[in-house]
């Protein structure tokens, strides 16, 4: 790239800033391209592409995530990735697989079953077709789950539940309260056992678990109980009176939608219902959003410095949307590239324009906010200019 | 604004009526103060208020409590959101989302405030409050001072009429303490917002009042009135007013200042007596034990002078010996080259901010946390490598929350239990309990004991074992000045034995009225080390009211006062 000063000073407006809470990216953006990721991955078995794809996801996660509680939980889905990889190919290995294979690698003794058994078979031959098959069927599985993983990771859990409309804020509280309860409780079970040596008792141990069981659940019940009286003491609950006919469009609104959600998302997912999926998950969609909207009039409350949809996040959101398109695109264009197939055994290629596409998956590592520097300043008092709307 | 006419509550299955004929007004704009003996029903008073009585605890409540004209009956809690703001006593069961500014969010996006506001408010009450540095960061990890701040912050956002607090200070050290104090005088000041508050910490709260609200005793009806006048036949009292009753001052002084101009004449009567060199010990013919004061290296590398006052030597080999203690949790150091020895008989006074180390040091000495650099012997040997059944024989710790060491459902299989445990005879335990809670029946379960009372469970259970070494991890958080004067008792009966006492504490009076030698702790560093009178008399944090009171004579408690007046009369 040649550094003329144009642009050398669009590369400076580029520049992501650090992320403080006014320019957080929505949770929202960060899973709709994961979702993106997601969706492209599900259509190729390519492992060119799909390793591609878990790079993609990798590099923004490296390079954007912080270091909140949430997000190590990155590790843990590359884990459970290759943990899927591998239990694909154990199965394929035991039980068998319908694919034809003509490259022998090795014959397993089979195990002798009774005749109501017909058609299950335990050992017997493995081909190296039928290894590759389940080795690309697994390596999609994993990608989806690691897709997911980096969503998770880049995404306050939290602040996804504050962005839910305002007829569910109510359930988000709940999961919100639950969270915080699960990290107090293990600290009751720490605190227990730690003075249950003040005892005299040793700390490890069945029954030291057995004895501390019931004070930490005891002090877990009554903390929930304080919890609920400040929340009510503090408003929680307080609503609005509606007229019944808006409750009930309200509520056949929102069952339908959601309906039309699941239907949609699964054409979308399953390989061959690309035609009505796309149109029925928008439909769906619209009337959640309207219902959802209605059931908001019910509640009385406000939001406090919501998630803003800004530039970065429309970028971010795109980037993955982009993706899912290009691929959906390219499976109708040269399904054979996108599914390398195993019978006869064959090199994968590396079809060059999707690739490209998947690429820009890259996106939201430039765009996004980077997040403050570990051990920095990270409460220094933030910039006030950015709220001005 | 607020008013109970002829208010009674009485829950299911007690035979009398927590309150009855409770009949109060409580102006716009005043500070009032609710105080009496533990148990009598202050916060169920003050839960009346809220309308979390009866509406969220059951039982029944007859007559009327109106807040600004809003009936309690007719309107639950959070209708009554917008107007009073409660805290109660523990703040983390306060908390419903896990970020500061969230939280103090958080009222009023159940009020639904417009958000131009929200954010407005959210600024000003983090810089009323101090908490500007704190906002992104997750409640968890804040100190009990800033827990307690955040709490009172995020019922203040909005804006409440009434604030109800159910002892907001009684977990914080004494300059997180005055901040609180500061922000409430504050806002009674500007913002003409109602207070209404119960505290056991008198001494900290009471000249602040505008009104002082008795209830002596459970059942009885309150009484209300000048803050002077109340303490003139108050049972609970902070030591300023001990001293005012003592030197029968009129009308009676409520703060620090109003007792020093009172007092000239009471110090000329003093001047000829001599303050006693150390806390009176409860045998009088055993000296009571302080230390031969060490020469260690300061907070900056600074070499102290020994102590001026030459102290008699220590009674025996001392009971703990920490050489260059380190203990650190993650990235944090929470105690840095800490230096302390402990002779058998002696008390010593942990001190210092919340998040000082205090009770990391007594972890490190019951050996719950592993030293990362230095050495720590307790009776000779190193606490985390010696087995807890052991180890209970050399040292026993009462923790903060004395309920953590009770699991049984009865007083009597608790102290069963305790006696196995320690290798006691059978009935050991149980002797110490008659001894320290004599009318409490066998078969109570320990939920329903009342703070002091566990308290008391709690240390004879630890009793039991007879540990030469006793820890207190802040026993008097939650007592009330009876409760606390019994363990004063207790605890001094104990030195006098030759136990060793380690307590860590905020309570200046405490420590003025039991330790020989205070240690004040800070960032997990010593930075004062010597005999309590030394210590305390000249830190403007931790000197007691009479010190203060008396100053430059070195008198720390009323009783000296007492014992000196009657001498000299």
């Amino acid at each position: 790239m040649t550094a003329s000063p144009g642009a050398v000073r669009l590369r400076h407006a580029l520049r992501a800033p650090t992320a403080t809470r006014s320019n957080a990216l929505p949770a929202g953006a960060w899973w709709l391209w994961a979702l993106g990721l997601a969706t492209a991955a599900s259509r190729t078995s390519n492992p060119l592409l799909l390793g591609l794809l878990v790079c993609v996801a990798g590099y923004v996660v490296a390079a954007r995530r912080t270091d909140a509680p949430w997000a190590r939980s990155y590790g843990a889905f590359i884990k459970i990735g290759l943990f899927v990889v591998a239990v694909r190919l154990l199965f394929s290995v035991v039980l068998g697989s319908p694919i034809p294979g003509t490259h022998l690698v090795v014959t397993l003794p089979e195990v002798p079953l009774p005749d109501w058994a017909q058609g299950v078979r335990i050992g017997g031959r493995v081909t190296a077709e039928q290894l590759l098959f389940a080795l690309y069927d697994g390596a999609k599985l994993a990608t989806l789950l690691i897709c997911i993983g980096a969503a998770n990771s880049l995404a306050n859990p939290a602040r996804l539940l504050k962005s839910l409309p305002g007829a569910l804020y109510e359930a988000g509280v709940a999961v919100v309260v639950a969270m915080t309860f699960a990290p107090n409780m293990v600290a009751d079970v720490v605190r227990l056992r730690t003075t249950r040596r003040l005892r005299g008792r040793p700390t490890g141990g069945i029954r030291a678990v057995l004895q501390i069981g019931l004070p930490v659940l005891e002090g877990a019940l009554e903390r929930s109980v304080a919890v609920a009286a400040s929340m009510d003491a503090r408003g929680y609950g307080r609503t609005a009176q509606v007229p019944p006919a808006v409750r009930h469009t309200t509520n056949v609104l929102t069952l339908g939608g959601l309906l039309g959600v699941c239907a949609g998302t699964y054409g979308l997912l399953a390989s061959q219902g690309a035609v009505y999926g796309l149109p029925l998950l928008l439909t769906g969609l619209v009337a959640a959003t309207a219902g959802l909207r209605l059931g908001g009039a019910r509640s009385v409350r406000t939001r406090y410095r919501p998630d803003r949809w800004g530039v970065r996040a429309w970028l971010v959101a795109g980037s993955g949307a982009v993706v899912a398109t290009a691929m959906i695109l390219a499976g109708s264009v040269d399904p054979e590239a996108l599914h390398p197939g195993v019978v006869p055994l064959v090199a994968p290629v590396f079809p060059l324009w999707p690739a490209a596409a998947v690429l820009i998956g890259l996106l939201p590592a430039v765009v996004a906010p980077a997040p403050p520097p570990v051990g920095g300043p990270a409460e220094a008092p933030v910039a006030h200019s950015e709220k001005g709307q | 604004m607020i008013r109970f006419e002829q208010v009674s509550v009485q829950f299911e299955g007690t035979a009398h009526p927590t309150l009855s004929g409770v009949d109060l007004t409580v102006p716009e704009g005043e500070l009032v103060l609710l105080v009496g003996p533990s148990g009598v029903g202050k916060s169920t008073l003050l839960g009346a208020v809220s309308g979390l009585v009866p509406h969220f605890t059951g039982g029944t409540l007859r007559g009327r409590v109106t807040v600004d004209g809003r009936d309690t009956r007719t309107h639950k809690p959070r209708e009554l959101a917008d107007l009073v703001g409660t805290v109660g006593q523990d703040p983390l069961s306060h908390f419903v989302t896990d970020i500061v500014e969230d939280e103090l969010a958080y009222g009023m996006e159940s009020l639904g405030l417009a958000p131009d506001v929200m954010r407005r408010r959210v600024e000003e009450t983090l810089d009323l409050l101090g908490l500007a540095g704190l906002r992104d960061r997750p409640i968890a990890t804040l100190s009990g001072g800033q827990q307690q701040r955040v709490a009172i912050g995020s019922v203040l956002t909005p804006h409440p009429k009434v604030l109800v607090l159910d002892e907001p200070t009684s977990a914080l050290d004494p300059a997180a303490a005055e901040e609180v104090l500061a922000v409430l005088q504050r806002l009674v000041h500007d913002l003409g917002t109602t207070v209404l508050m119960a505290e056991h910490r008198l001494e900290r709260v009471v000249q602040y009042a505008d009104q002082v609200v008795l209830l002596p005793s459970p059942g009885a009806a309150p009484v209300a009135g000048a803050p002077a006048d109340i303490m003139a036949v108050s049972p609970v009292h902070p030591p300023v007013v001990a001293l005012g009753r003592l030197a029968d001052w009129t009308p009676l002084p409520l703060s620090v200042r109003d007792a020093r101009r009172r007092a000239t004449g009471l110090r000329e009567r003093l001047a000829s007596a001599e303050p006693p060199s150390a806390v009176p010990s409860a045998t009088p013919a055993a000296p009571a034990p302080l230390p031969t004061a060490p020469v260690r290296r300061g907070l900056f590398g600074l070499r102290r002078t020994p102590e001026p006052e030459p102290a008699p030597g220590p009674v025996g080999e001392a009971i703990v010996r920490a050489e260059g203690l380190g203990v650190r949790r993650g990235r944090v150091e929470a105690l840095r080259r800490v230096t302390l020895s402990v002779t058998p008989g002696e008390t010593v006074a942990l001190m210092g901010r919340n998040g000082a180390g205090k009770s990391t040091l007594l972890a490190a000495l019951v050996g719950t946390v592993e030293p990362t650099a230095g050495t720590v012997h307790v009776g000779g040997r190193a606490p985390h490598r010696t087995p807890p059944r052991d180890m209970v024989r050399r040292v026993g710790l009462v923790p903060q929350e004395p309920r953590d060491l009770l699991y049984a459902d009865t007083v009597a299989s608790e102290c069963a239990a305790a006696d196995t445990d320690a290798g006691a005879a059978a009935g050991s335990c149980r002797a110490l309990v008659s001894e320290l809670l004599p009318d409490v029946p066998d078969d109570t379960h320990p939920r329903d004991l009342s703070e002091g009372q566990r308290l008391a469970l709690a240390l004879a259970i630890v009793l039991t074992a007879r540990p030469p070494l006793l820890l207190l991890d802040e026993p008097t958080r939650g007592l009330d000045y009876a409760a606390k004067a019994r363990l004063i008792r207790v605890l001094r009966g104990l030195a006098a034995e030759g136990h060793a006492i380690v307590l860590a504490t905020h309570d200046v009076e405490l420590a003025a009225e039991l330790a020989h030698r205070v240690v004040i702790l800070a960032d997990g560093e010593i930075v004062a080390d010597g005999p309590t009178r030394q210590v305390v008399v000249s830190s403007p944090a931790f000197a007691p009211q009479t010190a203060k009171i008396l100053a430059p004579q070195e008198w720390l408690t009323v009783p000296q006062v007492r014992a000196a007046l009657e001498a000299g009369a």
